[in-house]
């Protein structure tokens, strides 16, 4: 299998200071917020990488990289050995783009409320001076709706429905890979299972590759071929899902798993994780987990532990064995 | 729990109307159920399924033009939902705490967060000012705020979302009351932060005997937290009982759809079950019961005629046809 | 709804004029009498302004028609010498003072109409550059609407009417003097829908729907016309319909002041100009009816523009 999306020495990093006169009036500092720091992994072709973390963790900050909404800071994105942020040839970036779509968390802000549902499906193939040729009413057919649906606004759709529409404008393309920014997170549970079926049939047939972007454990190990886990913008574990939920190895990762919530945990008493995200403006030095972290040591907090490979699983930590 | 203990809240047949151009609205129709002292009851639901505007009609806050239609309310053995608003806002603070979805919304951000514990410690215990501030301060350690002396003073926007629910929380316990409504207190938080809330809502309700209504849309934290679960859909209780019965072996077609659909860390990569279609508006529920359309188990019976209620059928499931564990069907 | 595939095939769907019938905004003006009553009004007024030369009984500005020895005749009263008869009397030159109403609202709502689409057209445009682009051209755009914000309105209206008329030449004054007093109104009201428009622009423009339109490769043009601005129109028809009124109260005051509509073009402002010279003479009609009109027309706009916004503010709902 050949990869993808290679992502190498990711960062990003965001102005947060203040406007310029409030800095010299208080005499601040500039603010820089590091988003995702150094980060490097590769997806594989039909695949399903998934991303987990929790808010701040510099998740869907790497989805919009990969999809090229976001410049990165420092490191390269390559598509299929096509660095998007190197390349000159505008006819090649174009080419590159149009293989990556994206689906969004909120399925209500996510389609223009003033467009059929028709031209919203075709705006991929008509944007490009295409003609469409009722591709809307097929795609609905394939995403479990109905082609007369393609006359309707999205204000007459349930919040399932409204996914399901953006799924079939992101196929619209034909795209080789759809990075998935928590798709499923605003639906009620009993819908997130047709969508994610839906998501599951839809890779079989087109041969799709997922980057799957969540904070819910349950559903990440649902969907997953490979897990990579972020902690305050870094990859601090990466393996593949079995592999992961059977022995995490990273501390942090330990820790997110006992916490999740279990659906068969009645009346569990576990001792809840200890502080909170430390403020991504200022990191904790070393390993920015080590504030929390139950075995740190000396040495976490001085020296920023490498990727390295244990047992088939890369994890960032110095004590992982 | 005994059965003869007088319940915290009692709920008999709530309805709650909403007058619309197109017709009457009824986000919660013929709803019962009681809480006990030192209880936790879970009550979830899919969003439109009237799960948080039965805890906003029990406290009084509903917002017009959504009212209570009928049915009653009880609240320590006194009748609530027929009190004037400011009798109410006086139970309210007093017997009912409240913690919402957004820490925000409950506190006032141009107040430090003592006065704000203060002021309402002054107003419901009716103590003088430096024994209300030396409680604040004391609430504020309850819940697990780190050199409390030094941050009473502090203002909301000073905290982390964490804390800020903390704050919350303690605002909501500090007036002692013996109802906690608890509306989502953890869909915005963090993981590991959500395992500390519901860690600290347990342990003040077994301490302190307060009875807790946590309403949520998430099956993990109820299983988690709660005693019992009651189950609502399309304005309806469509399954009331002890929470691992409810989930481990559910009677209504709804609940054993609602587990089955939830991606399970045991079962790995097969494929999810659904439940077809969505729920219903509540504009246009169907005829009979409201989940027939959806059912796997719907007989002609299900279709017409009145939705079947809880305690015409077995006191547990609002269902003709419920699931019998004990014959080993598959849900 | 259902999220099912084979569920039913949707009912036909009604015409769309039955379906604005039954949209919540038509409901709501049926249920809103004062709203029912200002549109009646300003549609009345806005129908005789337009057919105004089929309705006005005199041509008031065709010298052959007039008699100067109908001058001052009072309404409904005959004239002492001529004996004509006149609604609501005569001016000083004997022209109908109902004729030159209507064709005074004419002159009125047209500068008021253009004036306020100049408004729009310009504010619209540089606020969805200012709220899309940001960084330097958000200030350089927004600084310029402060600084104009800080003088009053008419001021700067005024100001530019001045220069505009220092840089005519005479003989194309009064022809000029309409376009000028649109685009002087025009002008001093962009601020306002500017503004309007770069605060929904931004938070449009945070949407993932416009993500999901430049990942397929829009332009940003192209995202600014066809995705954003379909999405901002519903706060600027409200600041229109309040500007409409407001516009037309502008031209009044500078008509009235005399540095507005020519006489030979009179608006509602010039007739009440005219008619206040008389007032102290026991000549009254002559203000009067202008004002009334004017009053009423400034009236019925502001109300359909509060009724608008109050329909289309969902919190209020």
């Amino acid at each position: 299998m050949t990869a993808l999306v290679r992502i190498s020495g990711l960062s990003r990093v965001f102005d947060v200071s203040k406007p310029l006169l409030n800095r010299l009036i208080e005499r601040l500092p500039k603010a820089m917020l590091t988003a995702v720091s150094d980060v490097s992994l590769e997806i594989e072709e039909r695949t399903v990488y998934a991303l987990v973390g929790e808010s701040g963790s510099g998740k869907s900050t790497i989805g919009k990289m990969v999809v090229g909404l976001l410049p990165p800071s420092e490191g390269a994105v390559e598509i299929d050995g096509i660095d998007l942020a190197s390349e000159t040839d505008a006819q090649k970036i174009d080419a590159a783009r149009s293989e990556i779509q994206m689906i969004f968390q909120d399925p209500f802000a996510s389609l223009n409320p003033r467009w059929r549902v028709r031209d919203i499906i075709n705006e991929p193939v008509t944007a490009r001076g295409g003609k469409a040729n009722g591709l809307a009413e097929r795609l609905l057919d394939q995403v479990g709706l109905n082609a007369a649906d393609a006359a309707k606004y999205p204000h007459e759709f349930s919040g399932g429905q409204r996914q399901r529409i953006c799924i079939a404008r992101a196929l619209a393309s034909q795209p080789r890979m759809i990075v998935c920014d928590e798709p499923t997170s605003a639906l009620d549970v009993s819908v997130q299972a047709q969508v994610l079926n839906l998501m599951s049939d839809l890779q079989e047939e087109f041969g799709l590759t997922y980057l799957f972007i969540s904070h819910d454990l349950t559903v990440v190990q649902h969907m997953a071929d490979r897990i990579g886990v972020l902690y305050l913008g870094r990859l601090v574990e990466e393996a593949a899902a079995d592999a992961l939920f059977e022995t995490p190895r990273h501390p942090y990762t330990q820790m997110l798993f006992a916490a999740a919530p279990k659906m068969d945990g009645f009346g569990r008493e576990v001792e809840p994780p200890k502080g909170e995200i430390p403020d991504p403006i200022s990191p904790p030095s070393g390993c920015a987990f080590h504030p929390r972290c139950p075995i740190a040591v000396d040495r976490c907090s001085r020296e920023r532990p490498e990727m390295r490979q244990v047992h088939g699983t890369r994890v960032a930590c110095h004590l992982a064995e | 729990m005994s059965e003869s203990m007088q319940p915290t809240l009692s709920i008999r047949k709530l309805v709650v109307e909403i007058p619309t151009r197109h017709g009457i609205l009824r986000p919660v129709d013929q709803v019962s159920y009681d809480i006990q002292p030192g209880e936790i009851l879970g009550v979830v639901g899919e969003s439109g399924a009237g799960k948080s505007m039965a805890g906003n009609a029990v406290i009084g806050l509903l917002s017009p033009p959504a009212h209570i239609a009928g049915g009653e309310v009880w609240l320590n053995g006194n009748r609530i939902d027929n009190l004037s608003r400011s009798q109410m806002r006086r139970k309210r603070g007093r017997e009912v705490g409240m913690v919402f979805q957004d820490p925000l919304t409950s506190l006032n951000p141009l107040l430090p967060i003592g006065d704000q514990l203060s002021e309402t410690i002054i107003e419901h215990l009716n103590v003088g000012k430096s024994e209300a501030r030396r409680r604040a301060i004391a609430a504020l350690e309850e819940v697990g705020i780190p050199a409390a002396a030094e941050r009473v003073d502090s203002y909301p926007h000073e905290f982390s979302g964490g804390m800020r629910q903390r704050v919350v929380i303690a605002l909501a316990l500090c007036a002692e009351p013996t109802l906690v409504i608890a509306d989502e207190p953890t869909t915005a938080l963090d993981v590991s932060v959500q395992a500390q809330i519901i860690a600290l809502l347990r342990r003040l309700c077994r301490e302190r005997g307060t009875a807790v209504m946590l309403v949520t849309h998430d099956m993990g934290v109820i299983a988690e937290a709660a005693d019992r679960v009651a189950v609502m859909y399309a304005g309806r209780l469509a399954e009331i009982g002890p929470v691992r019965e409810v989930l481990t072996a559910p009677r209504h077609p709804y609940t054993a759809g609602l587990m089955a659909s939830t991606p399970l860390a045991s079962q790995g990569k097969r494929r999810l079950n659904q439940i077809p279609g969505s729920m219903p508006r509540l504009g246009a529920l169907p005829e009979g019961c409201a989940f027939h359309p959806r059912c796997p188990r719907a007989a002609a019976r299900c279709a017409a005629g009145d939705s079947p209620h809880i305690d015409s059928c077995d006191g547990r499931a609002a269902c003709w046809f419920p699931i019998d564990a004990s014959a080993k069907e598959s849900a | 709804m259902s999220d099912l595939p084979q569920s039913t095939p949707a009912p036909r769907r009604p015409s769309a004029l039955r379906r604005a019938w039954d949209s919540d905004l038509a409901w709501s003006f049926r249920h809103a009498p004062l709203a029912v009553i200002s549109l009646c009004l300003v549609l009345l007024l806005v129908l005789s302004a337009v057919f105004a030369p089929l309705i006005a009984p005199h041509d008031p500005f065709n010298p052959a028609s007039l008699n100067l020895m109908n001058g001052f005749t009072p309404p409904m009263e005959p004239n002492a010498f001529t004996g004509d008869e006149f609604w609501l009397g005569t001016d000083d030159q004997g022209r109908d003072v109902f004729s030159t109403i209507l064709f005074g609202l004419r002159i009125s709502l047209f500068v008021g109409f253009a004036a306020v689409m100049f408004a729009m057209t310009l504010g619209i445009t540089l606020g969805l550059l200012a709220g899309y682009l940001g960084g330097w051209v958000d200030t350089v755009i927004m600084r310029i609407a402060d600084v104009q914000l800080t003088f009053p309105a008419i001021l700067v209206a005024m100001l530019i009417f001045g220069i505009a008329k220092g840089i005519t030449p005479v003989e194309y004054r009064d022809q000029m003097a309409i376009w000028v007093l649109i685009f002087a109104i025009g002008l001093s009201d962009w601020v306002q829908f500017a503004r309007v428009v770069r605060g929904a622009t931004m938070v449009e423009k945070s949407k993932e729907y416009v993500q999901a339109a430049r990942l397929i490769g829009r332009s940003g043009p192209a995202i600014m016309m066809r995705h954003i601005l379909p999405n901002v129109l519903s706060p600027v028809l409200v600041i229109a319909t309040i500007s409409l009124a407001l516009a037309i109260i502008a031209e009044a005051t500078l008509s009235f002041l005399g540095i507005g509509a020519p006489p030979t073009q009179p608006s509602l402002g010039t007739l009440i100009r005219i008619g206040q010279g008389y007032l102290f003479s026991g000549e009254w009609w002559i203000l009067l009816f202008p004002s009334v009109i004017l009053l009423a027309l400034a009236l019925g706009v502001n109300l359909l523009g509060d009724w608008l916004r109050d329909a289309l503010n969902p919190r209020l709902k």
